[in-house]
């Protein structure tokens, strides 16, 4: 059972406001592009390297951008984004397990998927890689998720959280409609 | 290593607080997004008031680095990415952060959206230039603008008006539409729910 919407929204807010206090506005899909530098520059190490000027740079377009500042991620996986994300999954573990864990029947599939579309696994976990796909395609073009542009942005009064937020929403509200019409 | 101390804390407070909201929750996300259980919105809309609140609060009282800001540009591609990701996030029930979250949880359809979100942001490196080259990155409406103009900040505003004073009353509005918003739009309508 999820907390009072009062309580929650006020510890999330309080969580935001913290961070811009103390470093910098929360996001997260950034660090699916450095997680996938880092695979790739693992694999073959010639994908990032260090520049003349003491920075990093890439073979990648992508990684390259900015004055590689995503290169120099991957070269330094050890930096505040990156851990951040990595302490996000240890913060949810704990509080899952001090809730006694998520059920059996929910671990494969939540239970409103299976109420519209039945108990294939196999379904169910294509549609999740797929949405991820999509998700995180559409967040790099964008250049952030509902955490960086729609919470942390819409907070700042930017402009283009509410852009975002626009089309987040116009997308996900029918689809939704559409999929889950048991619930 | 204070960052990363930093990271540690504040990293796992979210990942906690996305848990215990339901975030990490698919069935809150699906029925938030049909419109038929709100609670989710609710929280999500006082999260962002809260937030905006404490923080133009904070700094017109000169307590909280408006340095610290960071506001991404507006461009074409912040609303297809948007469209994309609205659809993804509907489809699966997760978002890059409840994803990874849901995942640590003991999600297994979590993990499957955590891999398919690894190669989507893969096929992103690999088609950047395209859309580089399309137009569609380019700045609309100044770039990195917000609504008002905050005075110290690095960015410019939309409109001249008092940046931190609009942030506040924006803030509070988020937080009014919070409590004004039903949880179950249906049953306002006068329909009834079976009982949970």
């Amino acid at each position: 059972m999820a907390l009072n919407w009062k309580t929650g929204g006020i510890l999330l807010g309080v969580v935001f406001f913290l961070a811009v206090a103390l470093v910098k506005p929360i996001g997260v899909s950034t660090q699916f592009v450095i997680l996938d530098g880092i695979l790739w520059n693992a694999v073959d190490n010639s994908v990032v390297t260090a520049t003349e000027e003491g920075g990093y740079t890439s073979t990648n377009a992508y990684l390259a951008r900015s004055n590689g500042k995503y290169a120099a991620s991957v070269a330094n996986p050890f930096n505040y984004s990156f851990v951040f994300v990595l302490a996000m999954m240890a913060g949810a573990f704990a509080s899952a397990m001090a809730r006694g864990g998520v059920g059996a029947s929910e671990r494969s599939m939540p239970q409103v998927w299976r109420d519209n579309f039945g108990d294939s696994t196999l379904k169910r976990y294509a549609v999740a890689f797929a949405g991820g796909f999509i998700v995180l395609y559409g967040a790099r073009l964008a250049g952030g998720c509902t955490s960086g542009h729609m919470m942390s942005g819409m907070m700042q009064t930017a402009v283009s959280g509410y852009i975002f937020a626009a089309g987040a929403f116009l997308a996900a509200i029918p689809t939704a409609l559409m999929l889950f019409k048991e619930a | 290593m204070t960052s990363i101390i930093l990271a540690l804390v504040i990293g796992a407070s979210f990942g906690a607080v996305l848990d215990r909201i339901g975030a990490t929750n698919p069935n809150y996300i699906s029925k938030m997004l049909n419109l038929t259980n709100l609670h989710l919105m609710k929280t999500i809309l006082l999260a962002i008031g809260t937030g905006s609140i404490l923080m133009f609060g904070g700094q017109m009282l000169g307590i909280i680095d408006v340095g610290h800001m960071s506001v991404k540009a507006a461009y074409i591609g912040v609303f297809i990415g948007g469209l994309l990701l609205g659809g993804g996030w509907a489809l699966s029930g997760y978002c890059p952060g409840t994803g990874v979250c849901a995942a640590a949880s003991g999600r297994k359809d979590a993990w499957f959206f955590v891999a398919g979100g690894l190669l989507g942001a893969a096929a992103y490196m690999a088609t950047y230039p395209m859309w580089d080259n399309s137009g569609l990155l380019e700045n609309i409406l100044g770039g990195k603008v917000t609504l008002g103009t905050v005075p110290g900040s690095d960015y410019a505003g939309l409109t001249a008006i008092s940046g931190d004073l609009l942030g506040i009353v924006l803030g509070t509005v988020f937080v009014l539409v919070a409590f004004l918003l039903p949880e179950r739009p249906s049953a306002a309508r006068g329909e009834v729910l079976p009982a949970e």
